[in-house]
């Protein structure tokens, strides 16, 4: 298998020609932390700031909200994880990301033919990975240090205190990260089905993962 | 003697402050009433404390709390901590004073200081969880309370508890329902020595320098009161016979202010996580407005087509 396509990859023949980007497995696991993650941002903001404080009525009112937050906060690290053991190796960095990191220029400005081609994730969708990655394993652990019901006694108020400015600023961190990421779906069109139905097209895929769709005819072809 | 607070009388009296005089309430805004009522206080007199306990009881008798009993750890602390139940403890600290080479028992009645700029009420993020009157008490309401411990993180004297039991903050009230009717505190009115008194502020920072002018003429040359500036000052003060070095009681924090770090919590990253959260958001609208959307074109699909095709 060529260093640009997993498992999931399938390719259809026909008009147009389909191709299967997700498993049923994979966008399971995506909706799940997806439904978490925005379960989390809800609940997390109706405490972040008063002027957002009437989104614990969507919990039942403040008390269950502070109690939820946190447990949806353990099983979306656990469903995170699996997501990025299925994910992480084609996200590792590589040499067309650098260029296309200096042509994101082009891309926001509608020159998307001026991209390198890339494989099945581009750049800018291995810096949403890494950067979810490395803001869960922050919310998790300043997460923990706060969750007063159960942890309390294991660290001091001071660092109880640094815990709680930590997770603070790296929620507002992902709720942006999770904001370009949704922004990005929606901009792109096509990109849904990914994680829907688990399909895109061909054009999709030959306009925005040229690499990974040649790797695919061609792993076809072997077949 | 500082003159007693006289009974109250038999028939009911209506509060004397209550939710107009509120001149501050967490995650919300309110108007402070034009007219300020007199700042109370609360004077303890660490010189004066037998460590009887006499205030610990009477304060559980009349918030209706009960201590579980305990063990004993070795000293006379008991309990041993605040907790839900126990609003106020006296902390006992045997003291080698290297001057005169004397044992000093202090003994320091611990509770909530009703701060001026209180941190609890500015960490809280439910509305009207955490009140402040305009006679300087500073009041949790369990109703609207949701258990987080924001309160705790907020404050720098380490007074707040979350009990087990409803997830709820406690401290001490400095007794509103009691000062609401022009009672002193429970703990003030069983104290037997008069280690506790309560009144107006000023009148006790007047007494409270009586008692330094007595301390200061039995050689104990830096008595003080602990009244600490960095909280804007406290509704409960201290008559300290070591005031430059309050840590000695059983760590009372040497010129306490709100932790920068939580200031930095409260302030900047919640208006700046904001901003931030929607410049990203207002990005994306924008972008979509101008760019329009990136669509996959039939010459996309074609290219696709050859390729794939090819094999076929």
């Amino acid at each position: 298998m060529s260093g640009n396509i997993d498992s999931g990859g399938r390719i259809h023949p026909g008009d147009p020609v389909v191709v299967d980007r997700y498993t049923p497995g994979a966008r399971a696991n995506h909706w799940v932390t997806a439904i978490c993650l925005i379960l989390l941002a809800l609940s997390g903001l109706a405490l972040f700031t008063p002027s957002l404080f009437f989104l614990t009525g969507l919990f039942g009112g403040g008390q269950t909200t502070r109690a939820i937050h946190p447990w949806i906060g353990v099983v979306l690290f656990l469903s995170f994880s699996g997501l990025f053991f299925r994910f992480w190796k084609l996200n590792l960095w590589k040499r067309e990301d650098g260029e296309w990191i200096a042509h994101a220029g082009d891309l926001v400005a509608g020159h998307e033919e001026r991209m390198p081609e890339v494989g099945k994730y581009n750049a800018g969708q291995k810096m949403v990975f890494w950067g979810m990655s490395l803001l869960i394993i922050v919310l998790i652990a300043s997460g923990l240090t706060i969750w007063d019901e159960y942890f309390f006694a294991y660290t001091t108020i001071p660092t109880k205190r640094i815990a709680v400015l930590v997770h603070a600023i790296s929620a507002v961190l992902i709720i942006s990260v999770w904001i370009v990421h949704v922004y990005a779906a929606i901009w792109v069109r096509g990109t849904m089905g990914a994680m829907t139905k688990g399909q895109v097209t061909g054009g999709w895929a030959w306009r925005h993962h040229r690499k990974w769709l040649k790797d695919l005819v061609t792993a076809d072809r072997q077949r | 003697m500082y003159p007693p607070l006289p009974n109250p009388g038999t028939g009911p009296s209506a509060p004397k402050f209550g939710e107009k005089d509120l001149v501050r309430r967490s995650a919300s805004t309110v108007t402070p009433p034009a007219q300020r009522q007199t700042q109370v206080a609360k004077l303890i007199d660490v010189s004066k404390c037998i460590g009887c306990k006499a205030c610990q009881s009477a304060c559980q008798e009349w918030n209706d709390l009960r201590e579980e009993v305990g063990t004993n750890d070795g000293t006379y602390n008991n309990a041993h901590d605040l907790t839900p139940a126990s609003l106020t403890v006296m902390r006992f600290t045997e003291w080698d004073n290297p001057e005169t080479g004397n044992l000093e028992w202090l003994i320091r009645k611990d509770g909530c200081m009703h701060c001026e700029d209180p941190g609890c009420l500015k960490s809280c993020p439910a509305p009207g969880a955490i009140v402040q009157y305009s006679n300087g008490i500073v009041d949790f309401d369990h109703t609207k309370c949701i258990g987080c411990g924001y309160c705790v993180k907020g404050c720098p004297f380490n007074i707040p508890r979350i009990s087990k039991v409803d997830n709820k903050a406690y401290k001490c009230t400095l007794c509103s329902d009691r000062v609401a009717v022009g009672q002193g505190p429970a703990c003030q009115k069983a104290c037997p020595t008069q280690a506790i008194v309560f009144g107006p502020k000023d009148d006790m920072k007047k007494w409270a320098d009586g008692r330094i002018a007595d301390l200061k003429s039995r050689g104990y040359k830096t008595a003080g009161l602990y009244d600490p500036q960095g909280v804007g000052g406290t509704h409960v003060m201290y008559v300290l016979q070591h005031a430059d070095k309050p840590e000695i009681y059983a760590g009372l924090p040497n010129n306490p202010r709100i932790s920068p770090v939580v200031e930095l919590w409260k302030g900047l990253t919640k208006y700046t996580g904001l901003a931030v959260m929607g410049a990203v958001a207002a990005f994306g609208f924008v972008h979509h407005m101008i760019a329009g959307p990136n669509k996959v074109s039939a010459e996309d699909e074609a290219n696709a087509s050859k390729l794939a095709g090819g094999k076929s």
